[in-house]
């Protein structure tokens, strides 16, 4: 049963749940290290200096406001609904993590922490992570997968250069999922002056209401650029979905606009029925895991599965606790795009808008090429085009054969 | 709290220890870690080297508050096909031949969560299970597994960390019970070496609060150590230097060699003269104005 409700925009509750999911599964000698940055994020919010010292650094350091780009050639490729992407690709540093990190790294500061870990699984996180620290002096150390090292060298390198230390996690999948217990380990071992800035809208609350609040900035521009573009909201938004930070960010401004339709979509891999996917909603289960109940893959032990994607970023058994449930809400459909489909679309946009597409966003992008040609051609539709691919070319190459 | 638990194996193993006078050793193993024969060689073993109350590791594929000893015992008990309900029957296997010595389950919510926990509370209860460890479900979260746990009578026992300060602990002593688990390290399990003086004056302060047990357990590896903690706190855990003699008599193959059950059960014979020894050894010092 879904209750009726005035607004879907004032999760979680103060306990951190929404609804069944989301939680504090955290061990105790963490507990009181969430609570205080529970509090400090409070007194943050409360405080008009911090807003307006982030919005000075969106503004001047990340370049935001990122434009909302109408994409002309693929809405005349697909011939249907009018195509915008939100280039959020064109932020500093190349994706939108540097919109949650800039807010978390003015938190750890007030919070008086010294050390800054973070999990990464494309490296996007991580190289906006190693970023803010470079920027604000401070210690940073990336936990990454072995497995994931090897796929994004390029960025493993960019946090070298702005001074992290990368520490690769050779265990179990040597992905996302084993970079998180690392992080999670490391946080347990160095309460006293570590800040761990998680890049995803998952985890223990308070994260995933951080996260989201400093995303949020993304649907926030969409409204008002859509509104200068085409003097009304849009009608459908689509976003790629691993932990689900750019689709958060996109759309918790729109939900409660009802006639706005809201799509995630997830990483299919190599197909949801062989079990070599990503997509925690459409094929996994409530359970719970790294500080919070989501969806996850998990076999029928409550095991952990190993997530698999091309796309490193979306490489992970589990979602966002707000995601989970607004898929239960009825709120936002879940659906996902394989590896394929996803490299189809990095193609496509590559040659006809001129924009590398990481391939995270190609996803959501394959999926709006089997959406776009059943619209009407006033039908407004936003992608969040939320990384460049720069970093992919490598995936990318190796995967259509090319020798670099 | 039902009259079960009051009148449980646990309750009854620290009323006569205290007669005693001695702190409990609770060696911790993961179940079916390295196999199903070998565990059940050590199993068997442990009452008799002198385990007072036996903490078993439910295996999860993410153990995020373990060290690498745990997290490899974790894995090769999953590699060799243990599940929850596996779990469960080893302890219902070991409660034909064993009444007295209580059994912990240590691990992790999710496999809990997955095979339901109201139906967990009762299939425990029902094999023999004394009290469970959860380790990611602090008092905030733990009450929708507690609740089956108490109808069954089962003891969930809660964690108090370095970091549980004086406003907290009312929090994790509210729910508590069978006894409180003193976290002695900030850190995952087996990587850092327990400070006898913080740890002591943190369960000094813990014992203001509360009348029950306080076990310690993290970064306790050594027989001296554990005779150290057992001069002040009710019960030493040592898991992480038990594992690692299992790690060190496996080859390239997971085999283990023949001797292995007989060393495991070796060292534990030495915590527990140590832990048996203690508080007379400290009790002669003090006397001697060796004490400090």
């Amino acid at each position: 049963m879904v209750e009726a409700r005035n607004t879907l925009r004032d999760e979680p509750s103060e306990s951190g749940h929404f609804g069944l999911f989301g939680g504090r599964f955290v061990a105790e000698t963490l507990m009181p290290l969430i609570l205080e940055v529970e509090q400090a994020y409070a007194a943050a919010q409360a405080d008009p200096d911090f807003a307006t010292e982030l919005t000075g650094f969106l503004t001047t350091y990340a370049g935001r406001p990122s434009p909302l780009y109408f994409a002309e050639r693929l809405t005349e490729h697909f011939g249907g609904a009018k195509i915008y992407f939100k280039r959020d690709e064109l932020n500093h540093t190349g994706s939108h993590k540097i919109n949650n990190c800039l807010g978390q790294i003015l938190l750890a500061k007030r919070m008086g922490k010294t050390r800054i870990i973070a999990e990464t699984g494309a490296g996007q996180h991580g190289v906006a992570a190693a970023t803010v620290c470079a920027r604000f002096g401070l210690e940073c150390i990336v936990y990454m997968g072995a497995k994931d090292i090897e796929r994004q060298k390029p960025n493993v390198f960019r946090m070298n250069l702005l001074g992290a230390e990368v520490r690769p996690v050779e265990k179990g999948s040597e992905t996302l999922k084993e970079a998180m217990n690392e992080a999670l380990r490391d946080w347990v071992a160095n309460v006293d002056d570590t800040y761990y800035l998680i890049g995803t809208a998952a985890g223990p609350h308070p994260y995933p209401s951080i996260v989201r609040d400093f995303q949020s900035v993304i649907g926030e521009e969409v409204r008002v650029q859509m509104e200068e573009a085409e003097g009304r909201l849009p009608d459908t938004l689509v976003a790629c979905i691993g932990g689900g930070s750019n689709a958060i960010g996109l759309f918790h401004p729109f939900l409660d606009d009802t006639d706005v339709r809201l799509i995630g979509v997830e990483a299919a891999g190599k197909g949801i029925a062989c079990g070599e996917h990503a997509a925690s909603i459409t094929g996994g289960n409530p359970g719970v895991l790294h500080g919070n109940r989501t969806f996850l893959l998990q076999d029928n032990d409550g095991q952990i599965r190993d997530a698999h994607s091309i796309s490193a970023g979306l490489d992970y058994p589990g979602i966002g606790p707000e995601h989970a449930w607004l898929h239960l809400q009825g709120r936002v459909d879940y659906v996902s795009a394989s590896d394929t489909e996803a490299l189809a679309a990095f193609q496509l946009c590559s040659q006809l808008e001129g924009i590398l597409p990481a391939l995270e966003p190609s996803h959501a992008l394959s999926y709006v090429g089997k959406i776009a040609p059943e619209l009407g051609n006033d039908h407004l539709l936003v992608m969040n085009l939320c990384g460049r691919g720069d970093k992919d070319v490598f995936t990318v190459a190796d995967a259509l054969g090319a020798n670099l | 709290m039902s009259s079960k638990v009051t009148k449980s194996r646990i309750t009854r193993r620290f009323a006569k220890l205290k007669e005693q006078n001695r702190a409990a050793l609770v060696p911790f193993i993961t179940a079916n870690d390295p196999n199903a024969d070998v565990f059940g060689q050590i199993l068997e073993g442990l009452p008799a080297a002198g385990a007072d109350l036996i903490e078993l590791g439910m295996p999860f594929s993410d153990p995020m508050a373990d060290g690498p000893s745990v997290q490899l015992s974790s894995q090769r008990a999953l590699k060799a096909g243990v599940t929850l309900q596996g779990v469960l029957d080893t302890v219902a296997a070991m409660r034909e031949w064993e009444m007295d010595t209580p059994i912990i389950l240590m691990g992790y919510y999710n496999p809990i969560y997955r095979y339901g926990p109201e139906e967990f509370a009762k299939a425990a209860a029902e094999a023999g299970v004394d009290g469970l460890i959860v380790v990611d479900l602090p008092p905030e979260e733990a009450e929708e597994l507690n609740q089956h746990l108490r109808d069954n009578g089962l003891h969930m026992i809660f964690l108090a960390a370095p970091t549980t300060d004086t406003t907290r602990l009312p929090r994790v002593l509210e729910h508590a019970s069978g006894f409180l688990y003193y976290v002695a390290v900030k850190g995952v399990t087996g990587t850092k070496s327990a400070d006898m003086v913080q740890v002591g004056a943190a369960v000094a302060a813990i014992r203001k609060e509360t009348n029950l047990p306080i076990g310690v357990g993290f970064g306790i590896r050594t027989a001296e150590q554990a005779a150290e903690m057992a001069a002040f706190a009710d019960a030493t855990v040592v898991g992480s230097a038990i594992v690692d003699i299992i790690t060190d008599g496996l080859n390239d193959n997971s085999e283990a060699d023949a001797g292995l059950s007989a060393r495991v059960l070796d060292f534990v014979k030495t915590l527990s003269d140590g832990v048996r020894g203690a508080r007379a050894s400290a009790m002669t010092q003090a006397a001697s104005g060796g004490g400090s």
